[in-house]
């Protein structure tokens, strides 16, 4: 079936200028319903239009029958944040249908199953209705895979409806279902049978359309976890030890996949990559410093109930100076809270985890590519300062499905850090140093050398580990002096971190005296914001933080603008209390923006705060 | 740390050290603690196995017990952990190098409370390591409270009775497939390291329970963990003799009354058979024994279950016989061609 021949007969919108390219489709299901692979072939046909799209999936927590929702946006402009409200609103899902119909922009399309009579709910809205119940009997004759296929008409129903290339549409089904021609040629079936039922019994009045563009030529569609997961693996990490949450599984799921197939030694046929499923958090994280200690590269995932039970260990890991990376996959807490929504909750708490005096250094991605490469920064910074690092991404960032550009590869040397390996090592930094002392501060920079169980035979290479008191030597002691020494040390450890974390990204804009402050998955939503307050005459500056400690960077950046507005998708403004403490007098200058009900943020709020602000 | 003066071991080993180089700093615990002559005999059974020093990871959590890996070897590695959680670094350490000869040392505290979790789940993986517990019934960093291993009943110096029952570390430990489950007294140096070397033979975790008297929270008569109570209840189920892989088997031994066991790396453990009938391999036997010895608040000591032939967890978990962590840097990063596959399957 060609669209050219669909295209003749759809008839062109009546009385509204059609709105191309530049919308929002909300599909609403229940959990379970096999929703998901019609949804990623709507989102994908699209992409493969040219069109630049995101997909966001808000479930609940459970596995079958509560309500969940698909959104997919589509930009012309390359807008890939939440968009508050609906263009398209498909509703499959007789539980929350009539609260999903009040919940649509006015002019919104809604395409419904015929039986649950919608169409008398609003006037201001253009009502589809599709007898899906009598189309799946018709076109799918298998009982059981009548379910899952149910999802698939409404795939043809929409590409009819907005313009979807059905060419698209194949390319997307066979990519789904890799090619296994049972599962295309009865999902192709559907979905051609929704179009055709569409093409002959609906008569389009909505102004949606989507039209070929070339914007999305090269890119890829992911989601942060797995680019995390590829980045801990390019990365070369040798230890995972995890323990299953929600949204963090998916990243050690995807970890496990790609070392099975990139980690495989060629010589031995053995991995060079060792997983343990732990029995809990506490021991996840033990067992990562068991393996640092021991000279691997290792790391756990978890999220934010997760990081709560590490604390202990973060701070034995901290004092006894233990590499780890941990991915904090942050969601609503707390405790169980909304584990399958979104947040930016673990900041400050993971900034000082621990018991007594602790820092620690956090690396804040703000895309999928940075999940990638800030996965491969943290490791050579957990290396390098022989200390836990965090990676923190969000739900919105690690669930959901992302438009970027292929990841570079990178090919610089790992950045193993102080460590002395071999004999012929120890014996140089001896006749360097006289002597090896796991604490001593030999370089200036706070960064101690240290050796590794079991590599060198010699007395001198030995130390003991521990989270007491200990001093130069590793040998406990309660001294004053001996911890005041270490304390002062470990600071200027994190002193010299500073130079190593990855700097901010500062956009600056022509006599502007708004600076906005943002940091991880909020980026997309605050640059859509500056394009629409640009245009409204309101330029402004922009910082997004990309780690902690703070660099010099973000000082200078509050200086030189009149007030600084900083967005956080928490209730306490938990990064504008970190800035106030940082900033001294210029504190003053700092507004707090805050976005809490657990869905992505979107530009409308950030919009509204700044507005809401600038007219005070 | 000073050498055993009455040992008759020649004064260099295969590996050519002398016995005072597997020794550790100064003991810091009390006078008389049983802690310190389980020391002695892990110095001893590390030195008469010929390990090699460096190759030692000495880790523990904490307590009075966890403190004494300080005490020896000073030339391997040590980790003194958080409380209860040394089973986790254990397990992470010898996952990516099992080229490492794991030594734990853990109290009642610390293994049957605080870290009984991580405990079981060490068990249940089979990680390689020996895992010795000073039991003594108490806390004793934090001045005398009674342990989950203190037996209904005994009392503490304040007159306080203990109502709960004691967890029998032995018979969880057999329960949860441990292949290795010993228990011994600080009192019986003989039993003890050769307990101690059979262990280190072992491959997986090996279980060394090791009744401690704590000389100044419970060492008085209404105590069941005191050295009066332990010397005068003291019943071995066996004469335990340890011949090293490296030593020829010159005696033979009369099946009836003595049983042999062999070892992973070739070592052979003799009993010579004090109960009737019992036998050590049988596991049904070996869990009946540690009920009836609770019931009846029995000291039983000896090698109370062994499987010499259980799979540790790098076998289960199909690791090759490489250490991870000496893999050059090369061998861990995908090429290129690798993470352009990975893009092209995502445009």
């Amino acid at each position: 079936m060609s669209t050219a021949v669909l295209d003749e007969k759809r008839p062109e919108t009546t009385g509204r200028a059609p709105v191309i390219n530049d919308f929002s489709i909300h599909v609403a299901t229940a959990n379970g319903s096999g929703s998901q692979s019609s949804n990623n072939i709507l989102m994908r046909s699209i992409f493969q239009m040219g069109i630049p799209v995101s997909g966001k999936n808000l479930f609940p927590s459970n596995i079958q029958g509560l309500p969940t929702w698909f959104t997919i946006r589509a930009s012309k402009e390359g807008f890939i944040a939440r968009r508050r409200d609906v263009g398209v609103l498909i509703c499959m899902n007789p539980e929350t249908a009539h609260e999903d119909v009040k919940t649509v922009a006015p002019g919104a399309a809604v395409i419904y199953e015929e039986s649950l009579k919608l169409d008398t709910l609003r006037q201001d809205v253009v009502f589809y209705p599709v007898p899906f119940q009598k189309l799946v009997l018709e076109l799918v004759h298998d009982g059981k895979l009548r379910r899952l296929a149910i999802n698939m008409i409404y795939v043809g129903v929409a590409a009819w409806l907005l313009g979807v290339d059905m060419a698209e549409v194949e390319k997307a089904v066979a990519k789904q279902f890799k090619s296994k021609a049972t599962a295309v040629e009865i999902n192709m079936k559907a979905i051609r049978g929704g179009l055709e039922w569409a093409e002959k019994n609906l008569t389009k009045r909505d102004p949606f359309r989507l039209e070929r563009m070339n914007k999305t030529a090269g890119k890829i569609i992911i989601e942060g976890n797995a680019a995390s997961a590829i980045g801990c693996m390019m990365a070369g990490v040798q230890f995972l030890a995890w323990y299953p949450i929600t949204p963090s599984s998916s990243l050690a799921e995807a970890l496990i996949d790609y070392a099975g197939k990139y980690r495989v030694d060629p010589e031995t046929g053995k991995s060079t990559f060792s997983v343990v499923q732990a029995e809990d958090e506490l021991a996840a994280l033990g067992m990562v410093l068991g393996a640092g200690w021991a000279g691997a590269r290792a790391m756990t995932t978890t999220s934010g109930p997760g990081i709560s039970l590490m604390s202990e260990f973060t701070g034995l890991g901290y004092y006894a100076e233990v590499p780890a990376v941990i991915v904090d996959v942050q969601r609503v807490g707390p405790s169980t809270g909304l584990p399958t929504r979104t947040m930016q909750g673990d900041i400050m708490s993971t900034y000082n985890l621990s018991h007594g005096d602790a820092r620690h250094i956090l690396l804040i991605p703000g895309s999928v590519e940075e999940c990638y490469t800030m996965a491969m920064d943290s490791f050579d910074l957990a290396e390098r300062f022989q200390t836990p690092v965090f990676l923190m991404t969000d739900l919105d960032l690690g669930m959901n499905n992302w438009m970027a550009d292929p990841f570079p590869f990178r090919d610089r040397p790992l950045d193993r850090g102080k460590v002395l390996k071999t004999k012929e090592e120890l014996d140089a930094h001896v006749a360097k140093f006289r002597e090896f002392a796991r604490y001593r501060d030999v370089d200036g920079d706070g960064i101690p050398w240290r050796t590794l169980p079991g590599f060198i035979d010699n007395p001198a290479a030995t130390y003991f580990t521990r989270g007491s008191g200990h001093n130069e030597r590793a040998q406990y002691t309660e001294r004053p002096d001996d911890y005041k020494n270490n304390m002062d040390r470990l600071a200027r450890k994190l002193e010299t971190a500073k130079k190593f974390v990855p700097r901010p990204v500062v956009s600056k804009a022509e006599g502007a005296k708004v600076g906005i402050i943002a940091y991880g998955s909020s980026d997309f939503a605050v640059e859509e914001a500056r394009v629409i307050l640009g245009r409204k005459g309101l330029p402004t500056g922009y910082l997004r933080l990309r780690a902690l400690p703070f660099t010099p960077e973000t000082a200078a950046f509050v200086a030189a603008h009149d007030r600084v507005y900083v967005i956080d998708q928490n209730r306490d403004g938990q990064m504008y209390d970190l800035l106030r403490l940082e900033l001294g007098a210029d504190a003053l200058k700092l507004r707090s923006i805050r976005h809490y009900d657990g869905f992505p943020l979107d530009a409308e709020t950030v919009l509204e705060g700044i507005e809401a602000g600038e007219k005070r | 740390m000073s050498s055993n003066p009455e040992t008759k071991t020649p004064p260099s080993n295969r590996v050519g050290l002398t016995v005072k180089e597997y020794g550790g700093s100064k003991s810091t615990l009390c006078v008389g603690c049983g802690h310190d002559v389980i020391t002695r005999q892990i110095t001893q059974a590390l030195y008469e196995m010929s390990i090699p020093p460096h190759k030692v990871a000495k880790l523990s959590g904490i307590g009075c017990s966890s403190k004494t890996t300080a005490y020896f070897a000073d030339r391997g590695h040590g980790f003194n952990a958080v409380h209860g959680r040394m089973p986790a670094v254990a397990t992470g350490a010898m996952m990516v190098n099992p080229s490492l000869v794991a030594v734990g040392v853990s109290g009642d505290g610390d293994t049957a409370s605080i870290g009984a979790g991580q405990f079981v789940h060490l068990l249940r993986r089979n990680v390689p390591m020996v895992y010795i517990v000073e039991n003594n019934g108490v806390y004793g960093l934090t001045k005398g409270q009674f342990s989950a291993t203190a037996d209904a009943g005994s009392r503490l110096k304040t007159g306080a009775v203990n109502d709960l029952p004691a967890i029998d570390l032995c018979a969880m430990a057999i329960e949860l497939g441990c292949g290795y489950v010993a228990r011994s007294f600080s009192g019986d140096m003989k039993q003890l390291v050769a307990l101690l070397k059979g262990a280190l033979a072992h491959r997986g975790t090996a279980l060394v329970d090791v009744i401690s008297p704590c000389v100044t929270f419970n060492n008085h008569d209404s105590s069941t963990k005191s050295y009066k109570w332990a010397k005068d209840h003291e019943i071995p189920i066996h004469e335990i003799g340890f011949i090293p892989y490296y030593e020829e088997i010159a005696v033979e031994y009369d099946p009836g009354t003595t049983q042999d066991v062999a070892l992973h790396d070739g070592s052979h453990i003799r009993l010579r058979k004090l109960r009737e009938d019992y036998d050590p391999t049988n596991k049904g036997q070996a869990l009946a024994l540690c009920q009836e010895a609770q019931e009846k608040t029995e000291f039983l000591t000896g090698l109370i279950y062994v499987e010499p032939r259980k799979k540790d967890f790098l076998e289960l978990s199909g690791a090759g016989a490489a250490p991870i962590v000496e893999m050059a840097d090369a061998k861990l990063r995908p090429p290129k061609s690798a993470l352009d596959e990975i893009m092209a399957a995502l445009k």
